[in-house]
């Protein structure tokens, strides 16, 4: 029950050509767990490992599908608040409870054998290990089964959120600098997501104009958009809804980059059934085809990465992505980009020329209308800083709107294509979609 | 404030070495003729070893642009905020940056786009880091 070994599934190069299984493949099912702030501890309803089993069962039952039919788990085992830097490293050991919960598995941790086991999935026969992060899972499963090594198969993406300020143990709490946080940490860069945009951000603000707060409205309508999805933390916790006097009287991070402009770590689970074209037509759901996917890691040149840099990659990964979906971007209806730190939401909206949007357009963008019945309905998701930080919601609100069941968040415009990620400038993946597998 | 503690590895030790003998020393390849930092096992352009020496370089460059750190996650690095940190292209190369907390700049104050110069501050006994100044 293990991948191949060295199984070479990446679309991670330049000039590969249209994806060679373009709308064979298919994602037939969806499930969300509850998005709550932190597991409590004692609620064993509410483990992570609970929750990830709720959103497999879910996704199966819209697709109805049964354990039986499970070929494939795709699980990432890293769960954002996970030993680096996390206060994970600071939470076990511990004393445990009753099987299944005797150790940290199916607690604050989970993986593909754990639910195997636990779900009882007894055909699997394509269940890898180490594998990354939910951007690039939704493109393993889709080689994975456009390749034939499994027909369907379960993606599920546990994002954990423990006790204690986010990210303050393990190496953050240490006096020293190891490895490549020689180069970082001294100054005060902890890592992350954060401060490789942030610096590109400041020297964008320096080449097109602009100031950090033009970033109000995009935020605002991202925190709009949560609030019109059901599953969302912003929606099931009552979160009133962000005005731009609230951002801009935010208190900053890593100033300019405000509280506002963070996403909420949360405890939640989310997963997708992804299958044979074929066997879709004859599930529960309309099916939403996989017309590509594709990942990309580069290097940067030196400490930071620069302006130059990230605009280079933005460019590369949305000419990777348009010439395997054989696609360019006035076909993209949905876009659904990270926005984990609003920041770099820019980056990728230029990079993608999404509704011909520029280099150095960005701002005036966001102040035009944006909203999800407007004629450019960005981020229709909410992604992360309306949901909450389960890095799922662009994946859920491409699907949603191509099968034209997202509610109150349903675009107004053709929605015959979507484009997802959850992928920083630098390293991830994308996903495209489409509602008709041509 | 005290500031993290780089450990040198078999990778980094002549970097450190040099820089605690307050000296800036950079990887250049010959064959490609790029300085690059920080130190890698191969050229970044030309994927190899081969050419690779240690450089003494100029220690001088410019603020590209900063940010001030109001909440970070480093424990060590808490009592200092709000701190500059701001990132420093070299003129040598300036594909070449450092990131800098700018000693003698009060936070909110870093002058983008001056002038700066290499200084070394002490860390912890017998380790240095480097750091840039403001060229008045």
């Amino acid at each position: 029950m293990t991948a191949p070994d060295r199984y070479q599934w990446r679309r991670d190069k330049d000039g590969l050509g249209v994806w060679e299984h373009r709308g064979k493949v298919a994602v037939a099912g969806v499930g969300h767990s509850p998005v709550d702030r932190r597991w409590d501890g004692v609620s064993m309803d509410k483990t992570l490992g609970a929750y990830s089993i709720l959103a497999c069962r879910k996704a199966m039952d819209e697709a109805g599908v049964s354990p039986e039919q499970i070929e494939g788990v795709i699980c990432c085992d890293s769960h954002i608040a996970g030993g680096s830097g996390g206060s994970a490293s600071q939470w076990a050991p511990r004393p445990y409870f009753a099987p299944p919960y005797d150790s940290e598995w199916g607690l604050t941790l989970v993986n593909a054998q754990w639910l195997i086991e636990e779900m009882r999935l007894r055909n699997v026969k394509f269940a890898p290990t180490g594998v990354p992060t939910i951007s690039e899972m939704v493109g393993m499963a889709a080689q994975a089964v456009g390749d034939g090594l499994c027909h369907t198969c379960l993606v599920i993406y546990p994002t954990g959120n423990l006790e204690g300020r986010y990210r303050r143990g393990g190496e953050n709490a240490d006096d020293y600098a190891r490895g490549a946080r020689q180069w970082t940490a001294p100054w005060g860069n902890h890592g992350g997501n954060d401060f490789i945009n942030i610096f590109p951000h400041g020297q964008y603000c320096l080449k097109y104009g602009g100031k950090h707060d033009d970033l109000a409205p995009f935020v605002v309508n991202q925190h709009r958009n949560g609030l019109l999805t059901p599953w969302g933390y912003n929606a099931t916790h009552q979160v009133p809804q962000l005005t731009t006097e609230d951002y801009v009287n935010s208190r900053y991070i890593l100033n300019p980059l405000r509280l506002w402009d963070c996403d909420r770590p949360v405890n939640a689970s989310a997963a997708y059934l992804f299958t044979t074209t074929e066997r879709a037509r004859d599930m529960r759901q309309s099916p939403v085809y996989v017309l590509n996917h594709s990942q990309h890691n580069f290097r940067k040149r030196s400490t930071q990465e620069d302006l130059d840099e990230i605009e280079d990659w933005t460019d590369r990964a949305a000419k990777r992505m348009y010439e395997g979906a054989g696609l360019g971007p006035k076909d993209v209806d949905i876009f659904n980009p990270y926005d984990g730190y609003a920041p770099m939401a820019q980056f990728f909206l230029e990079g993608f020329q999404w509704h011909g949007v520029k280099r150095g357009d960005a701002f005036a963008f966001y102040a035009g209308d944006i909203r999800v019945e407007g004629p450019h309905p960005f981020c229709s998701s909410g992604g992360n800083l309306g949901n909450g930080r389960t890095r799922t919601a662009m994946y859920t609100d491409s699907i949603e709107q191509l099968r034209r069941t997202a509610g109150a968040r349903q675009v107004r415009v053709r929605a015959e294509t979507a484009l997802a990620a959850f992928t920083t400038p630098s390293s991830g993946g994308w996903i495209m979609f489409g509602k008709s597998p041509g | 404030m005290p500031k993290l503690i780089p450990v040198p590895d078999s990778l980094s030790k002549p970097f450190w070495d040099a820089v605690n003998q307050r000296r800036l020393a950079l990887q250049h390849c010959a064959q490609c003729d790029r300085l690059q930092y920080p130190p890698q096992q191969a050229c970044q352009v030309c994927n190899s070893p081969a050419g690779l020496t240690w450089k003494e370089v100029e220690g001088r460059g410019h603020i590209a642009t900063y940010i001030v750190i109001e909440d970070g996650r480093l424990n060590r690095r808490m009592p200092d905020q709000p701190y500059n940190l701001a990132m420093v292209t070299l003129d040598a190369d300036p594909r070449v940056n450092f990131y800098s907390n700018l000693p003698g700049t009060p936070p909110y104050k870093a002058p983008v786009g001056a002038a700066v110069e290499v200084t070394f501050e002490e860390v912890a006994p017998d380790q240095l880091i480097h750091e840039w100044r403001v060229v008045a």
